[in-house]
């Protein structure tokens, strides 16, 4: 990530500050994810979740097949750097480590266990468009019985892949409310990193 | 966490008018204040927490054990109540566009009440959707919004729940302006206020994994709510969000 700034440094210094501000505005060039890309990836992970959906399996089958469907197409190293917030610059690298393995079980479990509203229902994949530095795949939850509701993914290839790393529910972000929840958890533990991966584990 | 979207707005019915003075004295306070951008405005927050506990206390006393009553809220009964309760909050709603300007939804919702009324029997039933007319709920804290109105502080409400010193003076004016509350009386209007006592545990019903999940098994739910509330009132509100607050987890 540090790399990234650099980077970015480094370029609006040789390009001059108006250049460099163009930069930051628009995508950059070196970025090889395309609208279509992230809009492609995130139909396929849409695909396997209808597909899921539909399946009929049991809720712990279906439980499983979310899991790696959010392994294979999500950051998770990210998304759990990010909800660990400023905890994760004094964190180990193997504190990282082993924090990221029990935030991706956590996650799994905590929306695992909310599959079953799905049951029945469909995302439709509808729109995408830059933002910044990344782009943004919007979507329709069609779920049954309720009025249909507003998905996007936000979807980056800067871990050298297209993956997604936050979710936008009606304007909720999933990393936001993550970061408040491990924050918390976090707060309760002293600020013991040790302690929070061990909650997680079992939360 | 997507049901908890409906909950949350959904939680600022009307039907509690008990703490409208609590409400009015702190929404007046508020209006003055400039408009809050991009974090959390949470003075309050040490009071707040305590309305919170009590609203949780709530829950638990009485929402909760009815909800589970309920089922899961979707049933013809409480499906009936809900359209009910919801038909009757229209004429509030068309009066809010005009006062927003916006006359094709006043017209939308016009036409709606008078589909759902009639042959929608009352209200019971709800044939506008299926007619292509969804509906399109707005309140006076959007009216303010419209207006340029700042958001002021967060509020925690007794029984209303998460709010806004502007979405809580709306509130209040909403209830004062509503048409209906002049054309109905008593004792029609106990009857207005018992659908809207039964909607809100139909509601607790629909959302209980969300309100549940919220509530009791998150680190501080609290701080969750708030998050929840607000981000969604700004979805909700149109207001496209700040680059700033859009997040890098790269950059970061």
């Amino acid at each position: 990530m540090h790399n990234n700034h650099s980077m970015m440094s480094r370029r609006r210094f040789a390009a001059g500050f108006a250049l460099g501000s163009v930069a930051l505005a628009l995508p950059l060039p070196s970025l090889a994810l395309t609208v279509d890309d992230a809009k492609d990836m995130i139909g396929k992970a849409v695909g396997e979740i209808n597909t899921t959906i539909a399946s009929g399996k049991s809720q712990t089958a279906m439980y499983g097949d979310f899991e790696r469907i959010f392994s294979r197409y999500a950051d998770v190293s990210t998304i759990a750097r990010s909800a660990l917030g400023v905890a994760a610059k004094k964190a180990s690298a193997a504190q990282m480590a082993s924090f990221t393995k029990a935030f991706q079980g956590y996650i799994s479990r905590k929306y695992g266990a909310r599959f079953r509203e799905f049951i029945g229902g469909s995302i439709e994949v509808t729109d995408a468009r830059p933002i910044k530095s990344y782009y943004e795949v919007i979507s329709v939850a069609h779920l049954k019985g309720q009025a249909p509701f507003d998905l996007r993914w936000h979807v980056s290839d800067k871990s050298g892949r297209n993956l997604f790393f936050n979710i936008i529910i009606e304007g909720v972000n999933m990393l936001a409310s993550e970061r408040t929840e491990i924050g918390a958890m976090l707060d309760k533990r002293g600020g013991d990193i040790d302690a929070l991966i061990g909650d997680l584990k079992n939360a | 966490m997507a049901q908890v979207i409906p909950s949350l707005s959904e939680t600022i019915s009307r039907f509690s008018a008990g703490c409208v003075g609590i409400a009015l004295t702190l929404a007046v306070a508020g209006c003055a204040k400039a408009p809050t951008a991009g974090d959390v405005s949470d003075p309050a927050e040490g009071f707040n927490r305590k309305v919170f506990a009590f609203n949780v206390a709530v829950d638990k006393a009485v929402l909760q054990p009815a909800s589970d009553v309920a089922g899961t809220g979707r049933g013809p009964i409480l499906t009936g109540v809900h359209n009910f309760a919801a038909n009757l909050d229209t004429p509030g709603d068309i009066v809010n566009n005009v006062l927003q300007g916006r006359l094709m939804r006043a017209a939308r919702n016009t036409l709606r009440f008078g589909v759902n009324s009639t042959a929608g029997i009352g209200g019971l039933f709800d044939p506008s959707t299926a007619l292509g007319l969804p509906a399109q709920e707005t309140d006076f804290g959007e009216t303010l919004y419209v207006w340029g109105v700042g958001e002021g502080n967060y509020q925690m409400l007794p029984i209303v729940g998460p709010s806004t010193e502007r979405d809580t003076a709306g509130l209040i004016v909403d209830y004062a302006i509503n048409p209906l509350r002049f054309a109905i009386k008593s004792p029609e209007s106990d009857y207005v206020t018992g659908a809207k006592v039964i909607d809100k545990i139909g509601s607790r019903a629909r959302h209980s994994d969300t309100v549940d999940s919220i509530l009791y098994d998150s680190a501080d739910p609290y701080a969750q709510a708030r998050l929840l509330y607000l981000q969604n009132r700004h979805y909700t509100l149109g207001e496209a969000p700040s680059d700033e607050s859009f997040e890098d987890p790269y950059a970061q």
